[in-house]
Order: structure tokens, then sequence, then C-alpha cells
């Protein structure tokens, strides 16, 4: 199979179409996590980000995809100055990925050869300016973990060893997605995700219905099936970087500042990460609705995703954050 | 094809798996003998090398890496091919016995197109199984474990080559209609069943899917997953004419009657269905029979091994630190001008073991003054008792004790045996009874310490008469509800726990307590401490 599953041909799990395409719009919110039942579209929805994405422009043949041939790395040792589009980078980090191989090592073969300290960018480098994505992100090794944390943070990458001291920019979209019934995610990883979706398998007979029968379809007659859904992906594409340019011109009015602080405290999120998210998430909606002025409906719809994995947890609730959030919306937000 | 038979639906599978790749693959649950020797035997049917996995690969092994004395050798890298390279059928062993880790590895190269998997599963109890996250992939499973020798004759025939198949919209909504009559969340398997059918239409070298394709896939991709028995809506009033108005429909758009698609799922669900989907909900669907593991540096499996500083107290990975060191070698040798062996603090690597968990008591001593006016005093000779066991075991232990308003963490989970019981005599007795938020407390200890590795029992000992509720308020309804909403979220969480009822007379309420928690109850016998201790040793299974 060459082609992921097209993105707009998957059937409901709205929230998280919404939340990927958020990130897309503003990548500074800082990633999406999609924990749910097996079977629900969870890894499909973010391999077809990839061909949704716009694509970006870079120096040719930068291992950090540079956007100007001045950002080039000097280990890169790159002559050319030449800038191209390509797509966005989407990199897959397998679980069993190596400290090495995330953040880049010597170049052994260099190394070897000619005794050449030569560094060997890792899934890192190859992330910058795209997104990094980690399926079954809960049972990912505990330093590797750490090590994702840190970069994360900082925005850049740094490899010090023995005359080989390398840093480049590593910033990224961290998408992570899993299964809770796997092992729980640790409260310091949860906090640096943006945003967070929950999906449950659609209930509805028919809903089911048209799933079983787009996957048929893309099985056996992908070629009529691409063509169809490729131009909607190109449609949402077209609106995203539409919404990139709203985003600039988007007013927003001070009540809707006290609105998003009332509705954190009212939550007792901690730290305020929550109120930055939220209000960046309710942005990048209103601009994605061509909206002019960011208003409550826009955060009414970004506040489930931006603040439910910032609850301290309730041992009793069996309802699940999400619902705990919305109540707290009517109560604040009336 | 008659499908009473489960070596005959072994075969049927693996014919299917043959014809379409894309069904993921077959669980098999067999001990290790003669029969499962002749399914594997059977394994040819399907294209490929055979490649066996075992959950105790490392990464390397899976998907390769660097062949350092090849690469030395030959002063060029040369890589060390994994065995999920390729796409090919894969036998993997022992699957109860799969970490997650390495289910979600094997998963992830099935999502890319590998496999098909075959995974042999030999769980000896219902609760011991092959990781969801395989079987989730896997269309079909297959018990094997009441056949005879006998029964196991090898498959003969060649199986055709695949080409389109179709099938109408009302066969495809017939299948999803079925699954959610099963209870089976999940779009996978709708999705399997439909790729089955096609599958077995082409065996039987049809154009389109007919009614008997839809009986056979349904049966064999929906029966192990069922989470609720289909209801039989009328118990068939004409049982004899029903089945052969479904057979003769000569016509596809014409749905067979979704009751004799159910008859046929019904007929092979497993006898012991209700049993398992109350283990899987009593055991918060961790389905797996591996335990909680914890990682050290000392003993236990071994896992990667990772850069160590000096000092540790760990132990040094001698291969994997020269391995570190070789690369840097020319480079340091026209550095130092030094021949020989150049090794450095950066290179050292230390080894990580992962073994299976220690287990931690948490004791939930009932202080209140109810408790220390009948046998607080009997309960804390019990308890000294029950920590000589756990200090034998090396168990570690913790204690919560609640009374008042609020339940409070005496000890932190702890080896030491004379600080705990230093903390247990100086218990004071007195005020209401906060069941629930004993309760609280000590689920939060146990969660707490799951995360960190240990594997947590909670051992409540109270006389059950529940009156202060969660929110400090004294009610005794509500407390009693409290507690048993408590007791559910700890079932929930699937930690095993213990009652011990210290009242002078045994309480109905702490009873219902025990059904709700799913854990044995034990009225404190009277005046006997050893007794007790023997009777918890009893019901933790040692």
């Amino acid at each position: 199979m060459t082609h992921p599953f097209p993105f707009s041909a998957i059937v409901g799990q709205e929230e998280m179409k919404q939340a990927m395409i958020l990130t897309a719009i503003d990548p500074s919110i800082g990633g999406v996590l999609v924990f749910g039942d097996r079977g629900t579209g969870k890894s499909t929805a973010v391999r077809a980000l990839a061909a949704l994405l716009p694509p970006i422009r870079a120096v040719k043949g930068c291992p950090v995809n540079s956007e100007k041939p001045g950002l080039v790395p000097e280990w890169a040792g790159l002559g050319s100055k030449r800038t191209a589009e390509r797509p966005t980078p989407v990199v897959d980090l397998p679980l069993g990925a190596t400290e090495d191989r995330v953040t880049g090592a010597l170049d052994i073969e260099k190394a070897l050869a000619h005794g050449e300290k030569a560094f060997e960018p890792g899934l890192l480098a190859r992330a910058n300016r795209g997104y990094l994505y980690i399926d079954e992100v809960n049972l990912l090794e505990d330093h590797i973990v750490d090590l994702l944390l840190d970069v994360a943070q900082s925005g850049e990458n740094v490899v010090e060893r023995e005359g080989l001291s390398i840093r480049h920019p590593a910033r990224f979209v961290l998408v992570g997605s899993g299964n809770p019934e796997e092992g729980e995610l640790r409260p310091q990883l949860l906090d640096r995700f943006g945003l967070s979706v929950e999906v449950t398998s659609p209930k509805d007979i028919d809903t089911r219905i048209e799933v079983i029968k787009r996957r048929d379809a893309f099985e056996n007659d992908n070629a009529a099936f691409m063509l169809r859904w490729q131009a909607e992906d190109a449609a949402i594409r077209d609106r995203i970087l539409k919404a990139r340019k709203a985003l600039k011109r988007l007013k927003t009015p001070e009540q809707t500042l006290r609105d998003v602080a009332e509705l954190c405290l009212a939550l007792g999120s901690d730290g305020l990460r929550g109120e930055l998210t939220l209000l960046k998430a309710a942005r990048a909606h209103a601009a994605y609705r061509n909206d002019t002025a960011l208003t409550r409906g826009h955060v009414r719809a970004a506040a489930p995703m931006a603040l439910r994995h910032r609850l301290r947890r309730d041992p009793l609730d069996e309802a699940g954050s999400g619902t705990r959030v919305t109540r707290v919306v009517e109560d604040v937000l009336g | 094809m008659s499908l009473d038979n489960p070596w005959d639906q072994a075969v049927l599978a693996l014919r299917l798996l043959a014809i379409d790749p894309g069904l993921g693959g077959i669980t098999v649950r067999a001990r290790s003998g003669p029969v499962r020797d002749a399914f594997v035997a059977s394994l040819t049917l399907l294209d490929g090398n055979l490649i066996k996995l075992h959950p105790a690969m490392t990464d390397d092994v899976l998907h390769g890496g660097l062949d350092l004395s090849a690469t030395l050798a030959a002063g060029h890298l040369i890589k060390k091919q994994g065995l999920l390279q390729d796409i090919c059928p894969l036998l993997l062993t022992m699957a109860e016995r799969c970490p997650p880790g390495f289910a979600a590895r094997v998963a992830a190269h099935l999502d890319a197109g590998g496999g098909p998997l075959i995974a042999l599963d030999e769980g000896a109890e219902p609760d011991e199984a092959a990781p969801t996250a395989l079987t989730e992939r896997i269309a079909f499973h297959i018990d094997l474990s009441d056949i005879s020798h006998g029964q196991a004759q090898p498959p003969k025939g060649k199986t055709p080559a695949p080409y389109p198949v179709t099938h109408s919209p009302a066969q495809l909504a017939q299948i999803v209609t079925v699954a959610a009559q099963c209870g089976i969340d999940s779009l996978r398997a709708p999705s399997f069943a439909l790729r089955a059918a096609q599958a077995h239409a082409i065996l039987h070298r049809r154009k389109a899917i007919n009614d008997d394709d839809i009986t056979v896939a349904c049966t064999l991709t929906f029966a192990h997953r069922a989470t609720q028995l289909p209801e039989a809506e009328q118990p068939a009033q004409e049982p004899e004419s029903k089945p052969n108005t479904g057979e003769k429909s000569q016509n596809t758009d014409l749905k067979i009657p979704d009751e004799i698609l159910l008859d046929a799922i019904r007929a092979m669900l497993p006898d012991d269905l209700l049993d398992r989907i109350a283990a899987a909900k009593a055991r918060g669907g961790k389905g797996s029979g591996t335990g909680a593991t914890r990682k050290g540096n000392r003993r236990g499996r071994p896992l990667p091994s990772r850069a160590g500083r000096k000092g540790d107290d760990a132990r040094i990975d001698l291969v994997a630190t020269l391995r570190a060191a070789a690369p840097w070698q020319t480079i340091r040798r026209r550095d130092t001008g030094r021949d020989g062996l150049q090794i450095r603090a950066s290179d050292i690597r230390t080894k990580r073991f992962e073994e299976r968990s220690d287990r931690l008591l948490i004791f939930a001593v009932d202080a209140s003054g109810s408790a220390a006016l009948a046998r607080l005093a009997e309960a804390k000779g019990a308890v000294e008792l029950l920590l000589a066991q756990a200090y034998a075991r090396r168990d570690h232990v913790a204690l919560v004790s609640f009374r008042g308003i609020d339940a409070e963490v005496l000890l932190p989970p702890t080896r030491s045996l004379v600080q705990t019981k230093r903390r247990l005599a100086s218990l004071p007795g007195g005020g209401g009874t906060p069941l629930a938020a004993g309760l609280q407390t000590a689920l939060e200890q146990a969660l707490h310490a799951g995360r960190r590795g240990l594997t947590p029992t909670i051992c409540i000992l109270t006389d059950g008469r529940a009156n202060i509720a969660r929110d400090g308020t004294a009610d005794r309804i509500q407390a009693a509800k409290d507690a048993q909403d408590m007791a559910r979220t700890i079932r929930a969480n699937g930690i095993d726990a213990l009652v011990i009822d210290t009242g002078n007379r045994p309480a109905d309420a702490l009873k219902s307590l025990s059904q709700t928690l799913k854990a044995p109850y034990l009225p404190l016998p009277r005046a006997d401490a050893n007794r007790l201790s023997a009777a918890v040793t009893h019901a933790l299974g040692d």
C-alpha cells in the first residue's frame, strides 16, 4: 500500500479529526494525545494526517529541514543554498527505538572507515518542523520519554560526547496514541500534550456499516476511492492554509481571556499551560471557521480537548474527565 | 464444510488466511503436543518461510541493527537483518507470556502489512491469554485443547488464487448488525468478517458472497470476541423448518434471518464465556498472563542496557560497552597515538533487568470508637502475625488507618518490620468510622505502588459499621453507599483485596462489601490470632 487511508474518509471521530486540524493550523498548541479502545481508527487518523498537511519550504538536503540556508547546522556540511518544497515530515518513533536512533549519534561508517567524527542525525532531526508520532505511547521506555520531554520543552536537541558536540533545532508536534488499558501515561508527559481526545467505537449501526464499506472500498477499489477522497483532503488542506492566515488577524476580546482563566480556575488544572493551550486552540478553531473574533462558543468547543487531561484524577468519577470539563464549562460560561 | 470440529475450523481458517493474508492470523489455544504439532505442520498451506518468534526476543533480534563484528572486519557499515524485516508468516510461541511492549512491536509490524501471525497460546487458566493488542489484529481464534490426535488429519488439496468477489450492501449491513448483537465494539471484527466471507467465496470458487460464506465468516470471527450472548428472541417455534428457509434462499439480496446466523455463532461460543467476561471485567480488561513488572539492575529478564555512570551500583554490561566503544577506536587511536583498546567513561553501559514484582500488603485498619471498643487489640495482634509472614516472604507492607472523619497513611510501603510494629502499637482508637475514606486512601496507596512496580493487595480490617460519608458528614446511609462505590472502584482497578470482620457479630454490610470487592470475607476468629493468620495466608493463595 503506497498511500495511507485518506483523512477525510474517516467516518465520525470528529473530535479527533478536529484536534489534529487545530495543531496543523497552529503547531505551537503542542501536540495531540489520542487515547481510546482498539479498532477505533487512532493509528489510521495519524497516518492519514501526513497527506493532509501543507508542504513546507526547506533547504534542499538539509537534515533538519531548515527554512533558510543560514539556519542549516554546520555539521551538515551542506553546500547547497537552494530551497525546495517538501512534504511536512511525519516521523514514526517505533517503540523499540534506541536512544542513539532518537537523538542521533556518531556516524559509524565514517568513524570506522575514515576515523572521522561525524554526526548521524536521528529521528528528532528528521521531525524538526513536522510531526513526531508515537503509537502506544504509554508503553514507551522511561528514558526515551524523559529525553523527549526534555527536547520538546527546549525545542533543541543536544548531543554531547567526546568532542562530538552537536545541537540542532528540534521543534515538532508530538502526536501520541495508546490504549489506556495497557498502562497509564505519566502525568508529566500527559501535561506536555496540548490537546487530548478520547475515542470510542461508534455505537450506531449505520455509521459502523459506513466504516466497513469505506475500508472495503479502500482495499478492493483503491484507485477510484483515492481519487474521490484526495479531493476532499485537498479541500481541508486549503482551509488549513486559509486559517493560518486568518489566525493573525483574529481579535481576542478581554472578556474571553477572563472566561478562559475562570474556567481553568474552576477546574483546578495545575499551572498556566492549560490556559495558554485553551486560548490557542480556541483561536485556531475560530480561524478554521473563518470567524473574525473569538467568542465563548469557540472556547466552549475547544475546552474538553484542551483541559481533560489536566484534571486531578477523581477515583469515584466513572463518567470520565471529558464529562467533568463539559459540566464545569456549563457552570462557568452558562 | 462442517464447523463442529475445531480441527476443521483450524484448517479452514488456515485456507482463508492463505487466500487473504490481510486476515491477520490465527490464535491457537492448545498445549504443546501431537495435535499442536500437526497444526504447525499444516502451516505449509501459507506462502513463504515461517519465522519463529518468542516473547523474550529483544529489539535487535526483531528489528536488526549494526552487525559489529562484520562491520569491524569489513571496515564499512554492515547491518544485521531483523526477523521482522520481511513479510512472511510468523509463528509466536507462548503468546500468553507476551509482555505489552513486545506485543505492541509485533502489532505495529502487522499494521504495516506484515504477517500473518500464528499465535500459539498455551494458557492454562481462562485469564491467561495472548495480549489483546495482538488478538485484536488477528481474525481467528481456535481452541484445539480438546482434540484427539486421531482427529487431526493433515489438510489435502490446493488453495485457489484470490480474485475480486462482490457483495451486496444488505450482506454488509447484516455482518455489522450481527457484530453489534454480539456486543463487539471494535470495528476490526466486522471488517475481518467481510474479508473472511470473501475468502470463503474464493475457496468455493464463487463470484459473489452467499449466505453460507457469511455464516462461516461470522462464526469464525465473532464467536471468541462476543462480549454478550446474542439474544434468543423467540425460542424458535418451528426449530425444524427455520434453518432450511435460510439455506435455500438463492437470492443474495434476500437476507438470511439474523436468527440463524446468531444460532450458528451461539453454537460456537465457548461454554465459559460468561466467566471469561466476568474475569476480564474484574481484571480491568488486562487480559494478559504476565504479572506486573519492574525494572532493576540485579536479576530477572534482561532488558536493553543503557548508558550509565560509574559509581552506580549497577553491573556493567561488558559486551554492550565494547560495542559502544568500538566505532570510536580509529578516532581515539589517531587522537592519543596509543594502540590497543581504548574505553572511555561515556562508553560504559549498565545492565538492566525486569523482574516479577514484589507483593505489597496494604493494611487498612479501622481504629474507630466502635472497633476500638470491640477488638482493636486483637486486630493488632493479627496484623503483627501477618507482618511476620510478610517479612518471611520479603513482601512490602503499608499501614493505613481510619478513624474520626478521615484516613491517614501511618506508614508508606516498607519492609521494615520494626517500624510497622511500632506504628501499629501506638495506633489510638476512637471516633467515627469513615470506611470510604479508608478505602480511598488504601486505593491511592495501591495505585501508587502499582506504578512503582509492586503488586498491591488491600487487607481491610473493620467492623463494617461505616457512619461517616466521604465528605465528612455523619450519615450512615451515605457512608455505606460511599463505601460500596469505593469498593467498586478498587475492583475496577483490578486490585485484590481481603476483608476481615473485626466486629463482635458478623456484619451483613461487610459481606456485601466483600462481594463487591470480589474478595474473601473472614470474620475474625475469637481471640485466636494464629487462626486468622492461617486463614489470611490461605486466602492470599500461598
